[in-house]
């Protein structure tokens, strides 16, 4: 479990996040939700320990995050940012390869090497493991940074908008994806969508935030329902069901 | 596949031998076994001026990359960046307030005024707005032109300007010609250093945030790379004058041959380097023979038309 314990955070002065305190459950998957802006990435980052923690404090699994070195919580969890622009001239193979970095600090082992082809295959990435970074697509590019947190292999997967670029096949075999390592290897992913209703197929746990303070949580069906989700992103919107889930109609 | 590591080692090796057969005095090297004159000049002038130029061309080479890679922008390099000229400063420095130093002392001074320079150049790109990439090289040329202005100023004060000029084109004590080239060893060093920590450097490069997530606190390998590339210019600078280019042009088109995973390319850019490094000095020993021009101005006009070309070709394509 991750526990948020009175979390504010300023930015030159300004009031980003006020006073957050939840808990993000383990063995899940969480969807993080809200409008731009809200504070989900600089959220996200402080729990990543991206950012430091000005107030209140952060534990992941027991482990406290400012008193815990860096290289150890590399082992506990995986993030991948919003904004990855990367200029190095970097193949596929050799970025996914440094999500194995925490494990071997520059002596990769057989398994490495392994897990290095493993999430190249399960992000269709094997034909394009010899290009160059520059010379794939925005979605495959996506999936490449996907596939070096993925190799990882952390208990916990922290994910900012992880379905960026990607068209609309990659993006539901990757909440699949993410759903099976939940359901069958017991990992713990949050991740940030815009896209609703993917929260609402595949999420076991919502939060919503809004202005720096989260407005609601819970299992999507109790929180993604009509008055929440205009509240919360200032539109009217009209929830239906789907195969027992909440179906989101929000673009007309 | 061509194999870039074995092409440039043997392409550095001919250049070895070539730069040990030419001088003023004709001495072939299958003499050398037999005659002692042969040996001396061999052993005494040849060998050392060699392994200057070739330790030289392989530490600023592996600086430049160093230095691309924690600023995270291919135009730079340290000679673009305040960093040669801050060493200069240092050593003018020396001159001047304590003439008689010993050298290791002179060297390390210049080794610390250059990583003041740097680290300088570094707040100084902070502040600038990250997607203009072209803002850094010209932040770092304003820097050393500005450095490079209090050098001449304080030379002028003191009358020292044609020894400032001299010693930038040739080294203050000319150590390429006297084959001063001992405590090039330590720029070696500081270069080998960087290999050791290539992947540090890759995994710097993919940014901050990559950096923190993959348990790497960006600060320690920011200093470790400051410090190779101050030291190296440092010493380059003491021993054989500003060789510009260097430094930028042989990490970027190891780059795009080979791309950026530096633990392969870090060798490949080192032995490169050398290479380009010691085909200047020869040509600079045969343009004028007997007589020699400093690989300096050679590596000048040779870098050059070396960048421009980087600048119109395309990269080229991993398959
Ligand atoms: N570097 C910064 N300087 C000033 N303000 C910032 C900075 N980074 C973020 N903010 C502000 O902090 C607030 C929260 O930003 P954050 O990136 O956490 O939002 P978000 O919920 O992830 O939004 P989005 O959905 O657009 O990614 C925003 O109002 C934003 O303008
Ligand atoms: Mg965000």
């Amino acid at each position: 479990m991750i526990q948020i314990r009175n979390v504010d955070f300023q930015i030159h002065g300004n009031p980003i996040l006020h006073d957050i305190s939840t808990s993000i459950p383990k063995g899940q998957l969480t969807a993080l939700i809200g409008p731009n802006g809200a504070g989900k990435s600089t959220l996200l980052k402080l729990i990543a320990r991206l950012e430091k923690l000005q107030s209140g404090s952060v534990r992941i699994d027991g482990l406290d995050l400012s008193a815990t070195p860096t290289e150890k919580l590399a082992l506990v969890m995986a993030v991948l940012s919003q904004h990855t622009h990367v200029s190095s001239r970097l193949r596929l193979c050799e970025l996914v390869g440094f999500g194995r970095w925490p494990h071997h600090h520059g002596r990769p082992s057989a398994h490495d090497r392994a897990e290095i082809t493993r999430a190249l295959e399960l992000f269709d990435l094997t034909a394009l493991a010899d290009r160059f970074l520059d010379e794939v697509s925005g979605g495959q590019a996506q999936r490449a940074f996907l596939a070096m947190t993925f190799a990882q292999a952390t208990d916990w997967l922290l994910l900012d908008e992880p379905l960026n670029n990607l068209d609309m096949a990659h993006a539901r075999a990757l909440m699949r994806h993410l759903a099976g390592l939940v359901r069958d290897q017991g990992k713990s992913i949050t991740v940030v969508v815009h896209e609703i209703n993917y929260a609402a197929a595949w999420a076991d746990h919502v939060i919503a935030m809004k202005d720096g303070r989260i407005l609601a949580e819970g299992p999507p069906a109790d929180v993604l329902t009509e008055p929440l989700l205009s509240r919360l992103y200032d539109v009217p919107v009209a929830v239906g069901t789907h195969q027992g889930r909440p179906l989101i109609l929000h673009h007309v | 596949m061509i194999r870039p590591l074995p092409v440039m080692l043997a392409i550095l090796l001919s250049l070895f031998v070539t730069s040990l057969t030419i001088g003023a005095a004709q001495v072939s090297l299958r003499a050398a076994g037999s005659d002692a004159w042969a040996a001396l000049v061999l052993m005494e002038s040849r060998l050392p001026r060699t392994l200057a130029v070739v330790l030289t061309g392989a530490a600023l080479a592996v600086a430049g990359t160093v230095m691309q890679q924690i600023v995270r922008n291919k135009f730079v390099g340290p000679d673009t960046t305040g960093t040669s000229e801050s060493a200069g400063l240092g050593l003018l420095l020396m001159t001047i307030l304590a003439p008689d130093s010993p050298v290791w002392v002179r060297m390390l001074v210049a080794s610390l005024t250059a990583l003041a320079g740097s680290a300088a150049f570094i707040l100084l790109i902070r502040r600038l707005p990250a997607r203009e990439v072209m803002l850094v090289p010209v932040a770092g040329i304003i820097l050393s032109g500005v450095i490079g202005a209090v050098v001449t100023f304080i030379a002028w004060r003191y009358d020292l300007v044609q020894y400032v000029g001299t010693w930038l084109a040739a080294g203050g004590s000319s150590g390429i010609i006297a084959g001063r080239y001992e405590t090039l060893w330590v720029a070696g060093a500081a270069a080998i250093a960087a290999w050791f920590a290539a992947d540090r450097f890759a995994i710097l490069g993919l940014g901050d945030n990559v950096a923190k997530g993959l348990g790497l606190d960006p600060a320690p390998v920011m200093r470790l790379g400051l410090m190779v590339v101050s030291v190296v210019s440092a010493l380059v600078v003491v021993t054989v004058g500003m060789i510009p280019f260097v430094g930028l042009v042989v990490p970027n088109i190891v780059s795009r041959i080979m791309g950026d995973d530096l633990r392969r390319s870090i060798p490949v850019v080192a032995t490169a380097g050398a290479a380009l490094v010691s085909a200047c000095d020869i040509i600079g020993r045969l343009v004028i023979y007997p007589y020699e021009v400093p690989v300096g101005l050679i590596m000048g006009i040779v870098g050059s038309v070396i960048f421009l070309i980087l600048l119109y070709r395309p990269t080229r394509p991993s398959t």
